[in-house]
């Protein structure tokens, strides 16, 4: 026994690498694996689709009209003449599109914000943090729902409805942040750090950035989530650029010419699925990460 | 709760709203496109009246909302308006009010919303109560599974769902409406009142099974807590009966913090609930909203915005007066 522990204990510390490491610890958090296989999965499906379809299929009158899903049109058709499953793989990327630039936008003003409101504190603190709190009560969408009906419906673009949804989306990240630097701030090695003299700048990436970034990799994938889902509703509600496959537009125009009363099941179920898909690797890899951040907060089984 | 705090709440509340009408007024000034220009445009394309008038009409109707006054004064004019609940007038269905077509719709979405966010509190924080307690038999925490599995599921993507296995493939519930087609309302019979409520179970599904999840997670997560604390422990050894320490040591305890939650979550509740109105065609103000949206109708939907943001504002800071009800440590603060 004695033997086969010194044995194990220098051969542990010699192998592992980065990777094997993070390969295991992903094995034990079970969300943040199952979450990054759907992605994984998501994104095969979205580059592989692009080398098998022509993306102008994606567009209204490139296919024959209301076919079911067949050996041809493998996802169906819909009433407008899109083959939905180059719509499905346009529209995935541009989901995943939505979603990167306004959660990074989001993520980027949220962290600044952040950071300048807890490090400086005084009135620049009070203002970022009551200007958060005057706007989180206000439902996003509707907000959303003004700005995007304001516009004329040529000027709505995948880019726009990026720009439109970030607009009053980085307030969750900016408190997150805030109340980790704050605890932070007080910390020994941080007090440490400042009275060897070293620069805010340098507290500020060298002290506190390296232990604040899993919450802001999980702020990132909340923010992503977030500007998905609000992408999505705005697209339901028919705010969305309306000749683009974005899967709620999808949604809103089989609702609006009445898929289910007229037997073409396919059509709004497809987006339906991806969606949920897209949505639960998120939710769960956000889940994982959480898990990453405050290992004590392991769950309770 | 002191005098004071009341104030500063109402203070805070104010404040909201008057961000959200600054918002609402401004951004669509910022634009460059003229909400009654297009409106009429697009009336001029179907028909109607020669493009020659369009020019006229437009100028008329600027005239008639003061669109031409400087920008600070009509500010200030709004502001009042709002004060007043007067959202101006539909630009669709002529003379009726914004006013009226969200007093027309609210009934609706009231009910749809009272009746999913109780039920799917209850059950949710029942189910999560439960599943954390040793003693609970064993299927509850079957069926809190498929709930916390669907926990997060936008409700429009239920409905599609739904509309598809029950309404489509089962044929079980109609596929949309608040009442069957060609059926005239008549409100003291009984049948009328059967086929309303069977056209509002599959909105109402929509909106509870994805939400019941994040209440039994919640839940649970506090039931345990709870289960460690010395005075359950006091409790069961002084013989409380198993009952009696449920009610009174774990749902006392978690409810103060779950009506927060629940103050929170309004916002999201009340969007998923339009949405999903949206989606079922029930004549609430969902719909309201999507026929304004198809229809460029502005003033309906930045009145049906302003007041369904003013609404949830003050339904959230209400709720904080309602804590020191739930809580007595808070009363004595």
């Amino acid at each position: 026994m004695t033997q086969a522990t010194a044995l194990d204990g220098p051969d542990m510390m010699l192998t592992p690498s980065r990777l094997r490491l993070s390969l295991r610890y992903v094995r034990r958090n079970k969300s943040l694996a199952i979450g990054l296989g759907i992605l994984f999965f998501l994104i095969a499906f979205t580059a592989i689709g692009f080398m098998v379809i022509d993306p102008k299929h994606a567009y209204p009158l490139s296919a024959a009209t209301k076919k079911p899903p067949s050996w041809q049109y493998p996802l169906g058709t819909d009433f407008f003449g899109r083959n939905l499953f180059a719509a499905m793989v346009v529209g995935m990327w541009q989901t995943a599109f939505i979603g990167l630039v306004a959660g990074g936008i989001g993520t980027i003003v949220g962290v600044i914000l952040g950071f300048t409101s807890a490090y400086f504190g005084g009135w620049t603190d009070t203002i970022i943090k009551s200007v958060c709190q005057i706007l989180t009560p206000i439902p996003v969408l509707l907000i959303q729902v003004v700005v995007a009906g304001s516009l004329d419906k040529r000027d709505v673009t995948i880019v726009s409805m990026a720009l439109i949804i970030v607009m009053l989306g980085w307030m969750g990240t900016t408190l997150v942040v805030r109340a980790q630097v704050l605890t932070m701030k007080e910390r020994q090695f941080v007090s440490v750090a400042k009275l060897s003299g070293v620069s805010s700048l340098g507290i500020i990436f060298k002290e506190i950035m390296p232990n604040l970034l899993p919450f802001i990799a999980a702020a990132f994938v909340v923010q992503v989530f977030s500007s998905v889902f609000a992408s999505f509703y705005l697209a339901v509600l028919g705010l969305g650029p309306l000749r683009e496959p974005l899967l709620g537009n999808i949604i809103w125009s089989a609702q609006s010419q009445g898929a289910f009363f007229n037997g073409w099941w396919w059509w709004p179920i497809e987006p339906s699925v991806a969606m949920i898909l897209i949505l639960g690797s998120l939710a769960l890899i956000n889940m994982g990460l959480d898990e990453l951040a405050n290992p004590r907060v392991r769950r309770s089984e | 709760m002191t005098l004071r705090l009341i104030f500063r709440r109402i203070l805070f509340l104010l404040l909201v709203i008057w961000s959200a009408s600054t918002i609402v007024f401004f951004i669509p000034r910022m634009s460059d496109t003229n909400p009654i220009r297009e409106r009429f445009a697009e009336l001029a394309r179907t028909g109607g009246f020669s493009p020659a008038d369009l020019e006229k009409i437009i100028a008329s109707y600027t005239e008639q909302f003061g669109l031409d006054a400087p920008l600070m004064s009509q500010y200030w004019d709004y502001l009042g308006n709002i004060a007043t609940l007067d959202f101006g007038v539909s630009l669709n269905k002529y003379p009726t009010t914004v006013l009226q077509v969200i007093t027309q719709a609210i009934p609706w979405t009231l009910t749809l919303l009272l009746v999913t966010t109780i039920l799917s509190f209850i059950i949710g924080n029942l189910l999560g109560a439960l599943s954390a307690w040793p003693r609970a038999p064993r299927w509850v925490r079957t069926v809190a599974t498929p709930f916390v599995l669907l926990t997060g599921v936008p409700p429009v993507i239920m409905g599609v769902l739904l509309l598809f296995f029950i309404g489509f493939r089962l044929k079980l519930l109609p596929l949309g409406g608040a009442y069957s087609i060609g059926i005239v309302p008549d409100w003291s019979s009984v049948s009328f009142w059967l086929d309303l409520l069977k056209h509002q179970v599959l909105p109402a599904l929509s909106l509870i099974l994805g939400s019941v999840g994040g209440w039994v997670l919640s839940m649970r997560g506090m039931g345990v807590t709870i289960q460690g604390e010395d005075y359950v422990n006091f409790a069961e050894h002084k013989g409380l009966t198993g009952g009696r320490i449920f009610r009174d040591y774990y749902l006392r305890n978690t409810l103060l913090p779950q009506v927060t939650g629940l103050a929170l979550a309004l916002g999201t509740v009340v969007t998923s609930a339009i949405v999903v109105e949206g989606l079922f065609g029930l004549p609430g103000i969902g719909t309201a909203l999507n026929n304004a949206i198809r229809a460029n109708d502005f003033p309906v939907i930045y009145g049906i915005v302003l007041f369904i943001t003013a609404a949830v504002a003050t339904l959230m800071v209400a709720m904080e007066f309602v804590y020191p009800l739930l809580d007595p440590r808070i009363r004595e603060q």
